[in-house]
C-alpha cells in the first residue's frame, strides 16, 4: 500500500515552471545524483541544502509548466521529496512524475493553507493533507486506481517491465 | 464524438470514445529529441530488447546541434548507436533543424494521426489535425516498449476567429493576445481548437505557430480541421494514406470563445511569464541586448522572409546581436533561395545551425546577467535563454526584426500596409 508522508513544507507560488525547477543547462546531465544537484536552483538556489528527505512541496496553481524535461521530477525524486501538493500540476509534468513514482496531489485551497516550514501530513491513498500547526484538514483530489497501481510499482517502469516480461 | 475523439479512439481499436476515460492507444509516430538519452535507459530498465515498431520511431538530434561539450556528444553518440542497433532508420542528425518542423517536412505528420514527442510543442501538430501531444522520457520508452501509450481523452476549448487581421499583425501576436487574456493554465489537459473564417487567410506556417503556443496555455493537444490549405501543403509532402475525421455537429465543447482579431495590435509577452502580455507599445524604447529569431514557433521560411522584408539593405543597430536560427534544412535552403539569409548576413545578423540553439538556453546566444533580448520564441521563464537575471520579451518575427534595427522595442506596423 501507498504511504503516509510527514515532512515540512517548502511553500512555491503558481506556475513554478521546469526551467526553474531544473535549469536547461544541466540537460546533458545524466546521472540522477547529478541530476539532483541542481533542483530548484532557478527558483531557490539554497534549495538541496534546506530541504532534508521526506519534505514536501506546497505550490500554487500550474506547477511543472513548460517543458516535458522528465529531469524536473527526477531531480526533486532524488532529492527524495515525499510529494508535491499544488492546486493544479502542469500536464507532462503531472504524468512525468507518477511515471517516476513521485506523489503528486491536486489539492485545492493548499497555497493559501500552507505557509513555509508548516509539518504536513499527508495520506496519500485517501488524499487528505493536514496541515499540523493549524490543525486543518485539505482533502487533495483522490488519484485514480491506474495511478496508484503506478505509484506502487515504484514507477511505471517496473509496471511495464513485468506485465511485458515475456513480450 | 469530436474529431480528436474519433483519432484516440481510431488509435485505440475502439468505436467510440469520451472525455475523461483513459484509453491505450496505438501510436503512429513518436520522436526523440537529444535532450533524452533517459528514454534509451528506460527503455533497457522496462526489460526492452527490441524496439517495438522502429518504423514509427524518430530520433531529431536538435537541441545540441552540433554538440559543445563532451556530455553532448557522447549522449549523441549512444543516440547514433542505439539508432543503428535496433534499426531506427528515420534518424535525423545535426543540422536537420528543430523536430517539429523536421518531421513536417519530411512528410511524416499527417492528419488523423496520433503523434508523440519527447517535447512540450508537440501541440504544433494540431495545425494539420494531428493529435500531438508531449510527453517525457519514460513515457516515450513505454511507446517504444509496447507500442502503445495511455490517454485520458480530453475535453475540447474551441476558439472561433473573426474580422481582419491588420497589417503587421501575425498568428503570435494574436496567440499572444489570447494567451495574454486567458492565463498560461487555461486549458491544462484540454484540447484547444481553433475555427472561424480567420483561418482561411492564415497559412500553414502561421496556423503551426498558432496551435504551437497552445502549450503556453496548458493545453494536451490543439486541433485545427484540415482544409484546402493543408491539403495543398501536405500533397507533395506525404506520400502515404491516411484518415481524415470530422467532428460531429452535435458535439459539446467545455468552453466556446470568440475573437475579433481585427482590433488586436502587435502584442508582447514581457518577463517573465509567457500570459504577461500586453500591446507592443507599452514596451516602446526599450534598449535591447540582443534580438532572436528562430524556434518551433518563429523560425519559418515565413518568418526570415519578414525579417528580409524589414531589413532589407539597412543595418542592425550596433549595440544589438541579431541571431537567427532556421527553424530546419529546408528552411534554412529556401531562405537562401529566396535571398533572405544574404540580405539578413549583409545586415549583420548571425546565423546558426538549424536546431534549438538559445531558445532553451544550451547554447549558440545564450544572455548574460542583466541583457535584455527580445525573442520569436516561446518562452520567457527566468533563466530560459541563460542568466536568471535576462529579460525576455515574446513577440512576432517582425517585432524582433524591427527591434533589432531600431536597437530597442519598436512596432513593427509601419513597416507594412496598414489598412
Amino acid at each position: 500500500m501507498i504511504k503516509t508522508v510527514k515532512g515540512r513544507a517548502f511553500v512555491f507560488g503558481h506556475n513554478l515552471d521546469t526551467d526553474q525547477i531544473y535549469p536547461g543547462r544541466y540537460l546533458e546531465l545524466t546521472d540522477a545524483e547529478d541530476v539532483g544537484k541542481h533542483a530548484m536552483e532557478g527558483a531557490d538556489p539554497d534549495f538541496t541544502r534546506k530541504f532534508k528527505a521526506g519534505d514536501i512541496i506546497a505550490a500554487g496553481s500550474n506547477f511543472g509548466c513548460g517543458s516535458s524535461r522528465e529531469q524536473a521530477v527526477l531531480t526533486l525524486k532524488t532529492n527524495q521529496v515525499g510529494s508535491i501538493l499544488a492546486e493544479s500540476f502542469a500536464r507532462i509534468f503531472y504524468r512525468n512524475a507518477i511515471n517516476l513514482g513521485l506523489p503528486v496531489l491536486i489539492c485545492p485551497g493548499v497555497s493559501q493553507k500552507v505557509t513555509n516550514g508548516d509539518t504536513v501530513t499527508i495520506d496519500l491513498a485517501a488524499g487528505l493533507v493536514v496541515n499540523e500547526r493549524t490543525g486543518q484538514a485539505l482533502q487533495a483530489e483522490p488519484l485514480s486506481a491506474y495511478v496508484i497501481k503506478i505509484i506502487e510499482s515504484g514507477g511505471i517502469a517496473p509496471l511495464i517491465k513485468k506485465e511485458y516480461a515475456d513480450k | 464524438m469530436h474529431a480528436i475523439e474519433k483519432i484516440l479512439a481510431r488509435a485505440a481499436g475502439r468505436a467510440s470514445v469520451s472525455a475523461g476515460e483513459i484509453v491505450q492507444c496505438r501510436v503512429d509516430l513518436a520522436e526523440v529529441n537529444d535532450l533524452y538519452l533517459q528514454t534509451i535507459r528506460s527503455f533497457y530498465d522496462m526489460g526492452g530488447k527490441r524496439v517495438c515498431h522502429p518504423d514509427r520511431i524518430t530520433f531529431i538530434l536538435d537541441h545540441y546541434a552540433p554538440a559543445a561539450t563532451i556530455q553532448q556528444a557522447e549522449n549523441q553518440k549512444q543516440m547514433r548507436q542505439f539508432c543503428c542497433e535496433q534499426g531506427i532508420e528515420l534518424l535525423f542528425d545535426i543540422g536537420s533543424g528543430v523536430c517539429h518542423q523536421v518531421m513536417v517536412d519530411e512528410g511524416l505528420v499527417y492528419p488523423g494521426m496520433v503523434l508523440v514527442a519527447t517535447d512540450s510543442h508537440t501541440t504544433t501538430h494540431g495545425a494539420f489535425g494531428a493529435f500531438g501531444t508531449g510527453v517525457g522520457a519514460t513515457d516515450l520508452a513505454v511507446i517504444m516498449r509496447t507500442g502503445q501509450l495511455w490517454f485520458r481523452v480530453p475535453e475540447v476549448i474551441r476558439i472561433e476567429l473573426n474580422g481582419t487581421i491588420p497589417g503587421g499583425v501575425y498568428a503570435k501576436d494574436i496567440i499572444l493576445f489570447i494567451i495574454g487574456a486567458l492565463g498560461a493554465d487555461y486549458a491544462i489537459y484540454k484540447v484547444v481548437e481553433f475555427c472561424g473564417p480567420v483561418l482561411k487567410s492564415l497559412s500553414v506556417s502561421e496556423r503551426m505557430a498558432l496551435c504551437n503556443m497552445t502549450t503556453e496555455m496548458g493545453a494536451k493537444a490543439s486541433y485545427i480541421q484540415p482544409d484546402e490549405i493543408t491539403f495543398d501543403f501536405l500533397q507533395q509532402k506525404v506520400k502515404r494514406s491516411y484518415q481524415m475525421f470530422e467532428s460531429d455537429p452535435d458535439y459539446h465543447c467545455v468552453a466556446n470563445l470568440s475573437y475579433d482579431v481585427s482590433g488586436i495590435l502587435p502584442q508582447l509577452s514581457a518577463p517573465h511569464s509567457v500570459d504577461n502580455v500586453a500591446p507592443i507599445s507599452r514596451f516602446e524604447g526599450i534598449a535591447l541586448d540582443q534580438a532572436y529569431l528562430g524556434s518551433c514557433t518563429g523560425g519559418r521560411t515565413e518568418d526570415i522572409g519578414i525579417a528580409a522584408h524589414i531589413l532589407k539593405g539597412k543595418k542592425v543597430h550596433a549595440r544589438t546581436r541579431f541571431v537567427v536560427v532556421p527553424a530546419s534544412k529546408n528552411v534554412y535552403l529556401e531562405s537562401l533561395e529566396r535571398g533572405y539569409i544574404d540580405t539578413l548576413v549583409r545586415a549583420g545578423a548571425t546565423i546558426v545551425t538549424p536546431g534549438y540553439a538559445a531558445c532553451l538556453g544550451t547554447h549558440a546566444g545564450i544572455l548574460a546577467a542583466g541583457e535584455v533580448c527580445i525573442s520569436s520564441t516561446n518562452r520567457n521563464f527566468p533563466g530560459r535563454m541563460g542568466h536568471a537575471g535576462a529579460k525576455i520579451y515574446l513577440g512576432s518575427p517582425a517585432a524582433v526584426a524591427a527591434s533589432a534595427l531600431a536597437g530597442k522595442i519598436v512596432n513593427p506596423a509601419p513597416y507594412f500596409d496598414i489598412n
